[in-house]
């Protein structure tokens, strides 16, 4: 910066650079400034009608607030509040039409069963992914949704009783009945229906006399009969006589840890644990799901892939 | 030398050139820019040029099968061009043309500079119309910058209402104009001043009126100086190749005024002792003329919009002198160096730009010739990937999304088919689908054992629906069954 202005009577600031480089005092363009105050009015307006400024200390003790409330009384929890009026609305005329209709009826519409698979993935998700996988998968313990065996039915009535009321399976441990030499043979034999065999008699025999066929049906094929509707009447018994395993990985040794230390018995160290909570049942304290809920959601199940 | 009692002028009206640049200075933006106007050549190629924006105003009004040829109907999502719907899953073709756009706004800079802001640009039109307007109601420059010193008399505001009054309706004839490519010009008639159009159009049509009055009324030149972001990027793209707008320095240099009853061409028009004088005759008619002030002798620099007025302006004043035209025209600034200019072919610039254009141009003509009424998406379930059943077949599950492009609803049926026997589950009903949406479809494959030829097997689906015209429609996908490793 030069001492001496080598340029003097003109109006610089009295910055040089490189002995003639040097700032002028020039003023900005008119528009310029005009856009500069409109800026700063737009700004003070603008903290007017929403909430910008510090609250003053007497309103902050009063109400929490750290804001002004702004003349247009906006907040973002409001404006949140109308979105979702918003969607509840929208929503409305579908799920009005689903509480009027039978699941049976949903499934017949097709552009109803949209919205309805649509809008249950969310409640699917929450509740039942965790044990049954995101796609109803299943899980080690957990059993697979998207197939076509059901311990207790597959029907949306019987879908629907499931979630509301929970389940609990129940075989009795075998390891102080049955010899090693029955356990084995009665294993073998759930292996051989699995594969499409047809069963030793002396396994035959076996799960006749030793009860497996009051809770397995004479056909071991999980069903006791048949009630007039076609829904088949199950106490939660596995099917031995489909490739599925309840229990995977299936198999011999699988069948074997089973008959030796059933399921859901208490007491039993090794006992297989099988237990479906319920969802439904307004008012008490296991219930979280509401009943358009559960509808939606037995839908949902049923198409994942197996539903009868 | 000069003789104030030599003969009569050998120039007519010199005196007037000289008066007209006393006004001249540093445009930086404290004062309106006034520039005259004169037919010329270039003057004719910009109406020309300009005249491109007609179609601004008039296409909403072109027809095309009983609706409107060029429509972006935004708050549908669908826009149709000249019977072609287009739909959002179509919008890489846009990004075809934008880049297509993009690149032609390269290539001509390359080749001739910023003839886009020259004789194309909204803000260069809109500016030249309404400072055409003030022309006619306030004069030349000369009166122009009289009034605006003068005292507010009735006769100026009169003036002056007139004028504002008349940009506000081009801006809201511009923001009509806007609308209308959205929303049909008709309704847009219809609805307007009934205040049945909702919210949105009257906000579009004061925002373009109001911008357009203040950024071609007020701004003018500024915006090409302060605003606009092509002025940075096209400014950069210009190498010693690039013709534009260039005053020959060799040929004006040393300039020096045109002394009455003398030519500069014989030496005895010289002050004495001064060296020989350029073509230049310093009149600055080229600054006068010049719609963002500058003075073009200076060379190129970031304020030419290269809309080669001041071509027209130097040319007039050389046939006046008597002198060769073009000591300002189009060269490149290796042919005003004396080095001669480059065939246009040799250049690799321009080789990788029309390489560029045409692939683009090649997306967008495949595009809209494969532009199909239905289209098919198949969804492959990956939680599970594969579902084994209780009779040991397995299950894969797709969901199916078919779009209906078509003009009114349709009826889809949907068919699946691969090389060994399947069986399926869920398309037993046909679809309904309205027209510009999506309805998705689940669909499951089952595969007996015994047919499960590897981990995947190729499995076709296909959409085909009846338009209402009688035409035939189909989409096909191949999609992949999976099983389980064996
Ligand atoms: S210098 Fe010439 S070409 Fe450039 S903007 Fe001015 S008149 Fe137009
Ligand atoms: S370049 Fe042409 S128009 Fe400009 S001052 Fe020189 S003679 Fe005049």
């Amino acid at each position: 910066m030069a001492d001496e202005n080598p340029f003097p009577g003109e109006n610089n600031t009295g910055h040089f650079w490189d002995d003639n480089i040097r700032e002028l005092k020039n003023p900005p363009p008119r528009w310029w400034m005009i856009a500069f105050w409109l800026s700063i009015a737009w700004w003070v307006l603008y903290g007017l009608l929403y909430p910008m400024w510090p609250a003053p200390p007497w309103e902050t003790d009063k109400t929490d607030q750290e804001f002004t409330k702004g003349v247009l009384d906006w907040t973002s929890i409001k404006e949140f509040e109308q979105g979702m009026a918003q969607v509840d609305a929208v929503r409305a005329k579908y799920e009005d039409r689903i509480a009027q209709m039978s699941a049976e009826e949903i499934l017949a519409d097709p552009g109803l069963l949209q919205y309805t698979l649509a809008s249950s993935k969310v409640v699917f998700g929450d509740y039942c992914a965790a044990c049954h996988g995101s796609g109803g998968q299943g899980n080690p313990g957990y059993p697979v949704l998207a197939d076509n065996a059901w311990l207790w039915g597959g029907s949306l009535g019987k879908i629907a009783e499931t979630i509301t009321g929970g389940r609990k399976g129940n075989m009795i441990a075998h390891q102080n009945i049955l010899s090693k030499q029955e356990v084995d043979t009665l294993a073998q034999f759930a292996v051989d229906l699995s594969e499409g065999k047809e069963g030793s008699p002396e396994g035959w025999n076996l799960f006749n006399t030793k009860g497996c066929s009051g809770c397995h049906g004479p056909q071991a094929n999980g069903t006791l009969g048949t009630l007039p509707n076609g829904d088949p009447i199950t106490v939660g018994a596995a099917n031995l006589t489909d490739t599925l395993w309840r229990f995977r990985p299936g198999g011999f040794e699988s069948a074997k840890h089973t008959i030796l230390y059933g399921v859901n018995q208490s007491g039993v160290e090794q006992t297989r644990n099988a237990v479906m909570p319920r969802f439904g049942g307004a008012g008490s304290a296991e219930g979280r799901l509401d009943e358009q809920q559960i509808k939606k959601l037995a839908i949902y199940v049923h198409e994942l892939g197996g539903g009868q | 030398m000069t003789d104030p009692t030599s003969s009569a002028p050998v120039v007519d009206g010199l005196d007037d050139l000289y008066a007209e640049s006393e006004h001249w200075q540093v445009n930086d933006g404290g004062e309106t820019i006034h520039a005259k106007r004169l037919p010329g050549r270039w003057r004719r190629i910009k109406w020309w040029a300009a005249s491109v924006w007609l179609i601004f105003f008039l296409g909403p009004y072109v027809r095309w099968n009983g609706g409107q040829a060029v429509l972006f109907d935004i708050p549908n999502r669908q826009y149709h061009l000249f019977g072609a719907t287009v739909l959002p899953q179509d919008f890489w073709m846009l990004s075809l043309l934008l880049l297509f756009f993009a690149i032609l706004l390269a290539v001509a800079t390359a080749l001739a500079g910023r003839v886009y802001c020259g004789f194309f640009c909204f803000q260069t039109v809109w500016t030249d119309i309404f400072t055409l307007i003030e022309e006619w109601l306030e004069g030349n420059p000369r009166e122009r910058r009289l009034l605006e010193r003068a005292p507010w008399t009735p006769r100026k505001l009169g003036i002056k209402s007139v004028k504002h009054l008349l940009w506000m309706l081009i801006g809201f004839a511009t923001g009509w104009s806007f609308v209308a490519w959205f929303y049909g010009v008709f309704p847009l008639w219809r609805d307007f001043f009934t205040a049945q159009a909702n919210g949105a159009v009257y906000a579009f049509v004061a925002l373009f009126t109001v911008g357009t009055y203040v950024l071609a009324g007020w701004l003018r030149e500024q915006v090409c100086f302060w605003l606009c972001p092509y002025a940075r990027i096209q400014g950069v793209m210009l190498d010693r190749t690039t013709l534009v707008p260039a005053y020959d320095l060799l040929r004006g240099e040393p300039r020096g005024r045109l002394h009455k009853g003398a030519d500069a061409r014989s030496d005895a028009g010289l002050d004495a002792g001064a060296q020989k004088q350029g073509d230049c005759i310093d009149c600055n008619q080229c600054v006068a003329v010049c719609p963002t002030g500058i003075d073009i002798r200076a060379g190129q620099q970031e304020g030419c919009i290269t809309c080669a007025l001041c071509i027209d302006a130097c040319d007039q004043v050389m046939d006046k002198v008597n002198r060769p035209r073009g000591l300002i025209r189009y060269a490149s600034l290796d042919e005003i160096e004396g080095r001669g200019a480059k065939a246009l072919l040799k250049r690799v610039r321009v080789w990788v730009y029309f390489a560029i254009l045409a692939l683009s141009l090649v997306g967008i003509v495949y595009g809209f010739s494969t532009l199909t009424n239905i289209e098919l998406k198949v969804l492959h379930e990956r939680s599970p990937l594969f579902v084994q059943l209780s009779d040991g077949s397995i299950q894969n599950k797709y969901t199916l999304k078919v779009l209906n492009k078509a003009n009114d609803d349709l009826t889809a049926e949907v068919a699946v088919r691969a090389d060994v026997p399947i069986e399926v589950k869920g398309i037993e009903h046909r679809l309904r689908i309205k027209h510009g949406e999506v309805t998705p479809m689940i669909v499951f494959v089952r595969i007996e054992p015994e047919h499960l030829t590897g981990e995947t097997i190729p499995i076709f689906f296909s959409a085909r629906a009846t338009l209402a015209n009688g035409t035939e429609a189909t989409a096909e996908r191949e999609s992949a069954f999976f099983a389980e490793r064996r």
